[in-house]
């Protein structure tokens, strides 16, 4: 048979694409098919933001094997950056406007990683994971004492206190603690779906080239990885910082499909949120990503028919999938099933 | 194996659980006669640290439905989704109440996802009657008074139970002003909640027209709402003799407990997130003697709608109504008024009775007295026509301050 040889890694990125592409196709024709009820058609856009979140997340933690506790500060400079930019361009194409904004957001988050990243990736152990904690809470308090707005003369800013006099027809872009009030949406599930498959393009690549291996290799091993002549700091960095640019285009993402946003909400709660996502999907594994965002997403809003016990139901599902994943029995039942499947392949040819 | 059947155990038993909480899913108010009923939905923190609002906002609506419901005539099914005071969730639960069929949308109880959902339901055309989102951001349309721009536009479908945040620090510091309260003011307030900033702003630019001395200005957030003795000592040395408390009740309690255990005793000027701190477990009460407040709602008057609402809420939430239980109260009301004269509600859609109610909310003629305020009436900016009361705390009461 003249069969395309391809390796594991390859068949489970492809297999990954078509999951994402299939998925896209039956929620877009179900929603030209208006049988998408509102709530699902209102989740769509901040699923896939979570996902490209979870994605970029997943590098850091399980391709470069860093824990960040603070990923939700790169989601709210992106978000912040992004949608200041979406409204103080004039760029009339609102899917024109959308990608400038969001490497608008991806600029400004890709800025914060090296920020934070520089001085820290050159340490061992887990200050990775104690400074982007505290970078979390950082942005946070940065975006709620921040004021800009936006007049005939451009754009203006104030710090701590709102000083800002505009002229006729200004308009305060960011108001500090009350955040970005009436975003004009521009965030649509296609441009959510190209952001997603942009994302694991980049990831694919990323960890089958010789960079890829270079810092698996860091992973694995810091200390062989260095006597064989791989530079630490330069390898770590440049995947913590592309990590970041992703999460701030997911930010922009995110921001732009909202009315209004709050630096309150990208706080350390979200930060775990997204790890919840990253660790239940498994380390390394992006397709496990994808599935447990988009699912960890869904739940809560499809537990609201069980009223009070609502959050209850929803901690005792995370648990019992936490369980379920990790059973031996379970995992050996899938192992066998597939190998039967492999044989009965192999007993057909 | 053992594991294995006791996850299988686990999960016929989650399951089960989910089922049982599924019985309670449908939330139609007991004494609803099962026939056609107005769908009127509501949103509020019902978990996590603002759940005190929307659970009151909740009681006090599901008290005024049940009421309604015994009379007859037109009836009434209420749905509140939480949100957990998030205004993402708050969209995905104003949705759920979309899919559900509501016709009228109490709007959202705070106003972070107030603004959220004020936008969605404007872009949807569901009218909107929030009890207590009191932001500008919320009807939009107002213009900032620090400079001078109008940051929202005005949503016409959305109305305000209570009074907009500028007005209270507009009132207040008019009030401190005509009185001569304070000479030297000291301002506490939580600058990462809108409606802290909200009232704050508006305070600091009517004292400056006014003249109002003010000494000290110091902030906190939500994760700093414990420790308060930065914020007091720099009060305490700049030498304040009235602080201006525009925060809630449960940060007010903190506050005036550990100025006292400073040794510090100014007079204390708060709003309407001030109503309540009577009630809060542990406080002593003693130290609110004298405090002044604004409110809309006094659960102590003493006229027959009021104890009424009082002994019912008491009766089936355990605790004294505040003013979101009354604000919703008065929402459901205030619909019911609206449109119970009307032919075919029931089986109107929801853009129909957004015409019917905005022209009969904003048309001139039509008033609302309920437990908050007597003749309010609304415009087409939104806001309600009623004006916050001065009230001060004697003997463990309020009283009228004119």
């Amino acid at each position: 048979m003249n069969k395309l040889h391809l390796s594991k890694a390859s068949r489970v990125n492809f297999a990954t694409y078509a999951m994402v592409i299939a998925a896209y196709a039956v929620l877009q024709f179900m929603g030209g098919a208006g049988i998408l009820s509102a709530t699902m058609r209102g989740q769509l856009v901040p699923i896939c933001a979570y996902v490209a979140m979870a994605l970029s997340l997943n590098l850091t933690v399980g391709v470069l094997g860093e824990l960040s506790l603070g990923h939700a500060g790169f989601m709210s400079v992106g978000a912040f950056a992004g949608a200041v930019a979406a409204a103080a361009l004039p760029i009339p194409s609102a899917p024109l406007r959308l990608a400038a904004a969001m490497a608008a957001g991806a600029l400004f988050a890709a800025l914060a990683g090296a920020l934070v990243g520089v001085p820290v990736l050159r340490l061992n152990g887990d200050y990775l994971a104690i400074v982007t904690l505290a970078f979390g809470q950082i942005i946070k308090s940065i975006v709620e004492n921040l004021y800009i707005g936006m007049d005939s003369r451009g754009l203006h800013t104030s710090f701590l206190e709102n000083r800002l006099t505009l002229r006729e027809g200004g308009l305060m872009i960011l108001n500090g603690p009350m955040g970005i009030n009436g975003i004009n949406k521009i965030s649509t599930f296609t441009a959510g779906f190209l952001l997603v498959m942009l994302i694991l393009v980049v990831i694919f690549h990323l960890v089958g080239s010789r960079t890829g291996r270079a810092i698996m290799a860091l992973r694995d091993n810091r200390i062989a990885a260095e006597s064989v002549g791989i530079p630490v700091t330069k390898y770590k960095l440049m995947a913590f910082v592309i990590a970041a640019a992703m999460a701030g285009a997911a930010g922009t993402l995110f921001a732009l499909g909202q009315n209004t946003i709050t630096a309150s909400k990208f706080d350390f709660n979200t930060s775990i949120l997204i790890l919840v996502f990253v660790v239940l999907g498994g380390q390394g594994r992006m397709w496990g990503s994808i599935i447990a965002a988009a699912l960890l997403t869904i739940l809560p809003e499809a537990l609201r028919e069980f009223a009070d016990y609502r959050m209850l139901v929803y901690a005792v599902v995370l648990i019992l999938v936490m369980l379920a994943t990790n059973n031996p029995t379970l995992q050996g039942f899938f192992t066998s099933l597939f190998r039967k499947n492999k044989r009965k392949e192999a007993a057909g040819k | 194996m053992k594991k294995f059947l006791a996850l299988l155990l686990a999960l016929t038993l989650t399951l089960g659980l989910a089922a049982c909480g599924g019985d309670d899913g449908g939330k139609d108010v007991p004494g609803q006669s099962g026939g056609p009923a107005l769908r009127i939905g509501g949103v509020g923190p019902l978990t996590g640290g603002a759940a005190i609002y929307g659970n009151a906002a909740k009681g006090g609506a599901e008290i005024a439905a049940e009421e309604i419901n015994a009379l007859g005539g037109l009836q009434i099914e209420l749905r509140y989704e939480d949100d957990a005071h998030d205004a993402e969730k708050s969209v995905n639960a104003y949705n759920t109440l979309k899919d559900w069929g509501m016709q009228v949308f109490l709007g959202s109880v705070t106003s972070a996802p107030g603004a959220a959902t004020a936008a969605e339901s404007n872009g949807d055309h569901i009218f909107y009657l929030t009890p207590s989102a009191s932001s500008t951001a919320v009807i939009g349309g107002v213009v900032n008074p620090l400079t001078g721009s109008v940051d929202t536009p005005r949503r016409d479908n959305v109305f305000q139970m209570c009074f907009v945040d500028p007005d209270q620090g507009a009132y207040s510091a008019q009030y401190i002003s005509d009185n001569g309260l304070g000479s030297k003011i000291a301002v506490i307030y939580k600058n990462d909640d809108v409606y802290s900033t909200g009232i704050f702003n508006s305070f600091s630019a009517k004292a400056g027209e006014l003249g109002l001395d003010i000494v000290s200005v110091t902030t906190f957030t939500t994760d700093s709402q414990t420790d308060f003795s930065v914020q007091i000592a720099d009060a305490k040395n700049s030498g304040a003799d009235l602080v201006y408390l525009p925060t809630y009740y449960e940060a007010n309690a903190l506050i005036l407990t550990q100025a006292n255990a400073a040794g510090y005793s100014p007079k204390y000027f708060g709003v309407d997130g001030m109503d309540g701190i009577l009630s809060v477990k542990g406080f002593d009460a003693a130290l609110a003697e004298g405090v002044m407040l604004l409110t809309p709602f006094n659960a102590d008057a003493e006229d027959e709608r009021t104890k009424s609402f009082v002994s019912k809420y008491q009766e089936k939430y355990g605790d004294v109504p505040n003013q979101f239980a009354a604000d919703a109260y008065d929402c459901v009301y205030a619909i019911y008024e609206a449109l119970k004269d009307e032919e075919g509600v029931t089986e109107a859609s929801a853009s129909d009775l957004c015409d019917k109610l905005t022209a009969k909310f904003t048309g001139g003629s039509f008033t609302f007295t309920g437990l908050t305020g007597e003749n309010m009436t609304w415009d087409a900016t939104g806001a309600v026509s009623k004006y916050p009361r001065g009230m001060y705390i004697e003997n463990g009461a309020y009283v009228g301050m004119d």
